[in-house]
């Protein structure tokens, strides 16, 4: 079976000229997740945008089987589905159903029809109740979900979540957890919560610098990079 | 100064209004035009800053503050005519939802502050943005930007017949030279910020259009709203701007109208000048 | 923050919030434009639409002296001018500007308290405002709690940090509030590049599509032609009388 993402000799350089990406080369399976680990500023977001065309290096990039080109990005960016860091910046439509309508409505689908997928989104993330309301009045939480509902609704192969546990709270951290469990899309969880990502995804790839550093099982990643937010508490007395 | 429905005659308010709708379509399809591609959520985030930015207290002396207008900022960063369609909205919201100046008075409030006064406020950086002259451009706009629309505010008052004796109407032009200097000085400093952390975000106006024709349109703005404020300082003011006009015209109703009209039309043509000319495609 | 309360008000389901938003702007502007005009027996006709605001507002289940206060809010500005007036010997006119701004300040409430300013904005679509202006300003609305918030914690940070004596602090202040402003503006700038890339990641085409609009019914209708005619017919009946 062909990849459902394939890259190879990814490289990227920033308006200033620093880079951002030094040759990364990545492979998603059907049915795989995997979790992009790694310090801030190593290139992993810079690395998501590419994946659906938002931004543009050196290198090739199939979606698949489809090269990341103009011609192909609307196509892409249906089967990729991106769900950004920052819901405020994500949820900018006036009401919530609006805002899941949004990229329904721009695929071409008539009204009724983008109203009745809309609600059906809110409902799997569990946020038939908010469809009215204003995105300004709701929690982090259910922002995400309100979110990942507008993406559900265009019927996504890959998920791309770039940090989805900031903002929340444990309880928060758990149910989005849950949430994303349920979900059959392939997933790519950029992600600084070990624990979440060893839940969710198969292995783990280690960005540093603009590069892959390693990549394998969750676990043995973690353990090697000490990507673990827990620590021993007598080597901080000491 | 947002001025509040009830204060403007019926002519005034009536006139602005009709002027305003169509400099509106005209700017808001400039503004789409000059933005390099559907620039929606740049313009109303910016504006929320202009928004919000007023929040932000500026120590000007003991115990007070002032704040941020915004219009001349946002000309310098985005350009004449979408900073336009900005101040428009935000008029817009700040009448229906805070009731903040009045919804028929809306015309005369864009005009003010939304068109002269971004134009006015744009013109110094315009000529001298990119000369030695720089930093004074910045400051002058954004002093020009306030002064120009609390001035055109107050013609608009005093041609409704609302009562200004000279010591209030000194008292009030000496609180909008005070906010004009505010102004200019808060726009300088968050410019040369900007300069700093963004550069990005900051024009460089290409020299090109006439500065001659650009002094004259601004001057003949300058000229037309001191004139009106001259001649209707004082309760004798209505019968000071009729006597300058033929006996024919019999009616009240019809003076009042007429020198409303006279001092807003050559406002308005004057405004277009700038507007032409500040607008200019360059050649690069 | 004080438009929270509003915000509240204008999500109730009485009959008239159900109202499509292009009815009630037609009659608000009717409204504004008899008071506007009405220079001789302005007392009594303020009277006669003080008591349809109020029975608009009972009638939209909304708190009547809550509204009549929050209306209050041009009073200052309009009193300054007023007592001018009197003092320059035109008290009538200084009563006709607090009249007329107190009675205009309140129609508005009404109309934003019955209608979500999103709703409002869509139907000044329908009216032909070009649509550019209009997403400009959901945009604006939408994201002017966000940045407030954000404006408002510089500010105590701000505050946080200022020195007590105010001589040699002022210029150093006024720097400070500058450079916060300017972090504000890239901040919001920056947001503004991650909101087009959501949008894009979304398939946008350069146009907001947009669910369907509320129809016209014909209780909008019946809706419009009653609020509309009320304050003429009353205009005309009080010029009867006073006769």
């Amino acid at each position: 079976m062909s990849p459902l993402i394939e890259v190879r000799g990814l490289r990227y350089r920033y308006e200033d000229g620093t880079v951002g990406l030094n040759g990364v080369d990545f492979r998603l399976e059907p049915g795989e997740s995997v979790a992009l680990l790694g310090p801030n500023g190593s290139g992993k977001t810079t690395f998501a945008l590419h994946l659906n065309g938002l931004l543009r290096g050196e290198g090739s990039i199939q979606i698949c089987g489809l090269p990341v080109e103009k011609q192909n990005l609307p196509a892409i960016r249906r089967k990729v589905g991106m769900v950004f860091q920052d819901s405020d910046s994500q949820l900018f439509m006036p009401t919530v159903v609006e805002d899941v309508a949004f990229g329904l409505l721009n695929l071409g689908m008539d009204s009724a029809g983008a109203l009745a997928k809309a609600r059906a989104a809110l409902e799997t993330v569990g946020m038939s109740a908010a469809e009215t309301r204003a995105p300004y009045h709701l929690s982090a939480g259910e922002k995400k979900r309100v979110a990942i509902a507008g993406i559900l609704a265009m019927e996504p192969e890959i998920l791309v979540l770039d940090e989805p546990t900031t903002f929340l709270d444990p309880l928060g951290h758990r149910s989005l957890a849950e949430l994303l469990a349920q979900l059959p899309q392939s997933k790519i969880l950029i992600t600084h919560d070990s624990r979440l990502a060893a839940a969710l995804c198969n292995r783990a790839v280690f960005f540093e610098a603009g590069q892959v550093s390693a990549e394998g099982p969750v676990d043995m990643i973690v353990a090697r990079f000490g990507w673990d937010l827990a620590w021993e508490r007598s080597k901080l007395r000491s | 100064m947002h001025i509040p429905d009830g204060f403007l005659a019926t002519p005034v308010w009536a006139t602005l209004d009709v002027a305003a709708a169509p400099a509106v379509v005209y700017l808001t399809r400039r503004a789409q035009r000059t933005l390099e591609e559907n620039k929606v959520p740049l313009l109303g985030v910016l504006g929320a800053f202009v928004f919000a930015a007023q929040m932000i207290n500026f120590p000007v002396g003991p115990g007070t503050t002032g704040h941020l207008v915004g219009g001349a900022l946002l000309a310098f960063t985005l350009g004449p005519a979408p900073a336009s369609v900005v101040m428009v909205a935000i008029l817009a919201i700040q009448a229906l939802v805070f009731q903040d100046g009045g919804v028929l008075a809306l015309g005369a409030n864009i005009i003010n502050m939304a068109i002269v006064g971004v134009l006015a406020g744009y013109l110094p950086f315009h000529i001298w943005g990119e000369t030695r002259w720089r930093r004074f451009s910045l400051f002058a706009g954004g002093a020009l930007s306030v002064l120009v629309s609390a001035c055109l505010a107050l013609a608009e008052l005093l041609i409704s017949g609302v009562r200004m004796p000279v010591s209030v109407l000194s008292i009030s032009l000496a609180l909008f030279a005070v906010s004009a200097l505010l102004e200019g000085a808060i726009t300088l400093a968050v410019m040369q910020a900007l300069e700093r952390i963004q550069p990005k975000t900051v024009r460089h106006p290409q020299p090109g259009g006439s500065p001659v024709l650009a002094f004259i349109g601004l001057t003949a703005v300058l000229l037309a709203t001191v004139g009106v404020l001259f001649a209707a300082g004082g309760p004798d003011g209505i019968e000071k701007i009729l006597n300058l006009h033929p006996a024919s015209l019999h009616s009240t109703f019809l003076r009042q109208a007429s020198a409303g009209i006279l001092g807003l039309v050559l406002i308005y043509v004057a405004c277009l000048v700038i507007g032409r000319v500040a607008g200019r495609p360059r050649s690069l | 923050m004080r438009h929270v309360v509003v915000d509240c008000w204008a999500r109730g389901s009485s009959l008239l919030h159900r109202r499509d938003p292009r009815a009630k702007i037609v009659a608000l502007l009717v409204f504004l434009i008899a008071l506007a005009t009405t220079s001789r027996g302005l007392p009594l006709f303020a009277c006669g639409l003080l008591l349809l605001l109020v029975a608009a507002l009972l009638w939209a289940r909304l708190p009547v002296w809550g509204a009549l206060v929050r209306a209050g809010i041009v009073l200052p500005f309009s009193a300054v001018f007023a007592i001018v007036s009197w003092l320059a010997g035109d008290p009538a006119r200084g009563a006709s500007l607090l009249i007329k701004s107190y009675l205009s300040a309140l129609a508005v409430l009404l109309v934003i308290s019955t209608t979500p300013l999103p709703v409002l904005l869509r139907g000044l679509e329908g009216m032909g405002v070009p649509h550019f202006l209009l997403d400009v300003g959901q945009f604006l609305y939408r994201y002017f709690f966000v940045i407030s918030e954000e404006a408002q914690r510089m500010n105590q940070a701000a505050a946080a940090r200022a020195a007590s004596s105010w001589q040699w602090a002022v210029g150093q202040r006024f720097r400070a509030s500058a450079g916060a402003l300017g972090v504000l503006f890239a901040r919001s700038y920056a947001r503004a590049e991650d909101i087009h890339r959501a949008m894009l990641a979304r398939g946008f085409q350069g146009r907001f599509l947009l669910l369907d609009a509320t129809r016209f019914r014909r209780a909008d209708l019946l809706f419009t032609a009653f609020a509309s005619l009320a304050p003429v017919v009353l205009r005309i009946a009080l010029d009867r009388v006073s006769a």
